[in-house]
């Protein structure tokens, strides 16, 4: 062959050879991490001026009731509203505001973190309303994924709704979001396997829920009394805050953001828990289940006791669902020492992201969502966060235990701390935990290096 | 060539193009495309790690130059995250290796109802990945997976155990859920390797008195190779950047004993919000399966059997 043609045969071959080796780099590279840009652009506007806060019309006056728009709202698929209860509250939605159509998303909880993050940083997000959990206000601010609306708030929300449910929306004083819903862990039993162990009441402290579930493992009746939702995810710190709670400790962090999670109430919680577990009281397999887990192994009939949000009890007592319902009840999740009962706020609420083209409307949908008709749709499965509600014998009639435990518990709700750096902090406690409940760590080694930590975190 | 009496002047004369740049130009398209949605984005990784970037820290993202990659390389948690994804790429290619070989030699036995065989063997590596580790993570459930359930009725077990839960055992059952799903593939490849193997040579091997092992070992086994070496460096690329497969399964736990590199970039990335870190730990994980890559073909082409 020539010269020219051996030359450019060599060429072409290079130039294909580096192509694949490219190709095999980059699909090398394709489940990486991550390759957008940060939000290092402007917000999109986040709160028009003209609002007064005290008019609770002041929302509606601003909201365009001819164009016809979508609304991307990203919701969540776990606890609390089902997709039933979502599809019908943006029916009633739309009935009110015909032009305005809602495109709901829902996840589950775990996913729903990850989402927000990877639709809305970059500045062009996807969504307008996005469900944010309690402790994540701090990093979504900071991270200008959320808007302020402190002025657009309508007075009778702020008087109206628990307090508890208000920290699930605020940072630093402003509010980020609609309170939409107010939940904590409660504690839930099988009837009939306590009355066969001889049990006639609902434990009220922490030691006598291991002295029951000795009773009922000795008795026969189940091999593992208790089962919870001890994952290496979210699941098990909401589980640990409401036990250190329980055994005195209530922050995770002081003011000047020194670790508290190693000391008192949280050594002595994730200590008991390790103890529970090696007292053969705990499933083992509960450090890979999440809260619906913990509802089929109740449903199932496999377990007397767990800790579970308000939507447990109906998904347990549904008799479609469940092969021992109406055996189910709900009792205050159980105190030690002082403390009578404890709960975690697992509150979430509808935050308007600085992306929306459509601010004004994305917010009459949370407020919509939030208000005290649409919350009382359904009280099987997500309580409301209204005062009035739980006064309203029309409303509790349906549940007056639930009720009733709601009532104790929401008066002193601990919520996970709010800062930027909690999902960081909650990563590595989740870890830690884990290690200590497979026995290969003591509680003071992994919670001590987990707050060794926390400067790094903190940065 | 025109021959007759229409004659064209030389310089006009037209050459027909080579064939290496109608091959070049084929591919042009598509090295386009994938200049633009892959190499871009992955340049600006590579200039993102070097810089400390947080989401939760906007507009503030200094200069680190290798400062990403060297807290990486010395933090523990990046190490225990590399030992996961070896032990699990050593692990899963070896399993899929062998018993695909041994697959691939009885697909290719001449039997009844080899097409059977060949058709169900395909199932598993036609499952799309999520649906593979949901299925797994059924089977594996503690409390009514069927793994217990069997191994329970046959009597290996008297408990049910917790076969997720457990740092021991969590790792090698996501790494029984990969070697079912690929196997297949390793199989189908070495088949294709087999099937040019020439029969006479093992007539001959047979005539000069040759068993069936040292046949395997002295024609078999070598004359595979290649295909083994190619099945090697695709199985350990993949093997190296799993993700998906265990993060359905266990999402990295229990106590992050599945936590393998590629699950520690994205919690780095996507839940500590520092993406300056996770795009330093992406090109980490590309380098190391770069090299990977580079020994084993050089190993090919040590074998002899190179493109080019």
């Amino acid at each position: 062959m020539t010269r020219s043609v051996a030359a450019s045969r060599g060429i072409a071959w290079r130039l294909l050879g580096t192509a694949t080796a490219v190709l095999l780099v980059v699909s090398a590279c394709s489940s990486s991490a991550a390759t957008p840009s940060p939000a290092a652009s402007q917000p999109a506007a986040s709160a028009p001026a003209a609002a007064s806060p005290a008019a609770s019309a002041a929302a509606s006056a601003a909201i365009d009731t001819t164009t016809p728009m979508t609304l991307n709202v990203l919701l969540m698929q776990q606890a609390a509203y089902s997709a039933a209860d979502i599809t019908a509250m943006d029916a009633a939605f739309t009935k009110a505001y015909p032009n305005i159509t809602i495109n709901p998303e829902l996840v589950s909880y775990d996913s729903l973190h990850d989402k927000i993050v990877t639709a809305q940083v970059g500045g062009s997000g996807k969504y307008d309303v996005v469900l944010m959990d309690t402790p994540w206000p701090a990093e979504l601010v900071k991270a200008n994924i959320v808007s302020d609306i402190t002025s657009q708030i309508p007075a009778n929300f702020t008087t109206g709704v628990f307090d508890s449910a208000w920290t699930a929306a605020k940072y630093n004083g402003k509010v980020y979001g609609v309170p939409w819903i107010n939940d904590t862990k409660f504690f839930f039993y099988n009837t009939d396997m306590f009355t066969k162990a001889g049990i006639t009441a609902a434990p009220k402290t922490w030691d006598e829920v291991e002295a029951d579930a000795k009773a009922i493992k000795a008795a026969g009746v189940v091999k593992y009394p208790i089962t919870a939702s001890w994952k290496q995810a979210e699941a098990v710190i909401c589980d640990w805050t409401q036990l250190a709670a329980a055994f005195g400790g209530s922050d995770f962090v002081d003011a000047s953001g020194k670790a508290l999670f190693n000391q008192g109430g949280g050594l002595a919680a994730l200590t008991f828990m390790k103890k529970l577990i090696d007292e053969g009281l705990v499933d083992p397999a509960s450090l890979s289940q999440t809260e619906d887990d913990v509802n089929s192994v109740m449903s199932a009939g496999q377990s007397a006791m767990a800790l579970n949000w308000t939507y447990g009890l109906s998904v347990m007592n549904d008799p479609s669902k469940s092969s021992v319902a109406g055996k189910i009840k709900v009792a205050p999740s159980p105190g030690e020492g002082s403390v009578t009962t404890s709960g975690v706020n697992g509150g979430m609420s509808l935050a308007v992201t600085t992306t929306t083209k459509h601010p004004n409307e994305a917010l009459a949908y949370a407020l919509f969502m939030a208000s005290e008709q649409s919350q009382e749709m359904d009280v099987a499965n997500a309580l409301p966060m209204w005062k009035a509600s739980f006064d309203n014998p029309a409303v509790t009639k349906g549940n007056p235990d639930l009720f009733a435990a709601a009532k104790i518990q929401f008066a002193g709700l601990v919520a996970r701390p709010v800062v930027p750096y909690y999902t960081k902090l909650s990563n590595a406690l989740q870890d830690a935990i884990q290690q200590v409940l497979l026995g290969k760590k003591t509680p003071q080694t992994a919670l001590d290096d987990v707050a060794a930590q926390l400067p790094t975190f903190q940065q | 060539m025109a021959v007759g009496t229409l004659r064209r002047s030389p310089a006009k004369r037209s050459k027909p193009w080579p064939e290496t740049w109608v091959a070049a130009a084929f591919v042009a398209p598509a090295a386009l495309v994938i200049f633009l949605v892959v190499v871009v984005p992955l340049a600006r990784a590579g200039w993102m790690s070097l810089f400390a970037i947080e989401l939760t820290r906007p507009g503030v993202e200094p200069f680190v130059g290798l400062g990403n990659y060297i807290t990486q390389i010395t933090s523990a948690g990046f190490w225990d995250s590399i030992s996961k994804a070896l032990f699990f790429t050593v692990v899963t290619t070896a399993l899929e290796l062998s018993l695909g070989t041994g697959l691939a030699m009885l697909m290719d036995q001449p039997m009844r109802f080899r097409w059977i065989l060949r058709s169900l063997v395909i199932l598993p590596w036609a499952l799309p990945t999520i649906v593979n580790a949901l299925m797994w993570r059924w089977i594996d459930n503690a409390t009514y997976g069927s793994l217990n359930a069997l191994l329970t009725q046959v009597g290996a077990l008297h408990d049910y155990v917790p076969w997720l839960s457990q740092e021991t055992t969590a790792m090698w059952m996501v790494i029984i859920a990969d070697v079912w799903k690929m196997t297949p593939f390793c199989a189908l490849l070495i088949l294709a390797g087999l099937q040019g193997i020439d029969r006479e040579l093992f007539e001959a091997a047979r005539v000069d008195g040759g068993s069936t092992i040292a046949i395997f070992r002295r024609i078999i086994l070598p004359l595979l190779t290649p295909i083994i070496l190619i099945v090697l460096v695709l199985r350990t690329m993949e093997a190296f950047k799993v993700f998906d497969l265990i993060w359905i399964m266990t999402g990295g736990g229990p106590a992050s004993s599945t936590q393998t590199v590629a699950i520690y970039a994205y919690r780095t990335a996507y839940q500590g919000y520092d993406f300056g870190q996770g795009a330093a730990l992406g090109y980490i994980i590309a380098i190391a399966i770069m090299l990977l890559a580079a020994v084993y073909l050089w190993m090919l082409r040590r074998t002899g059997t190179t493109a080019s």
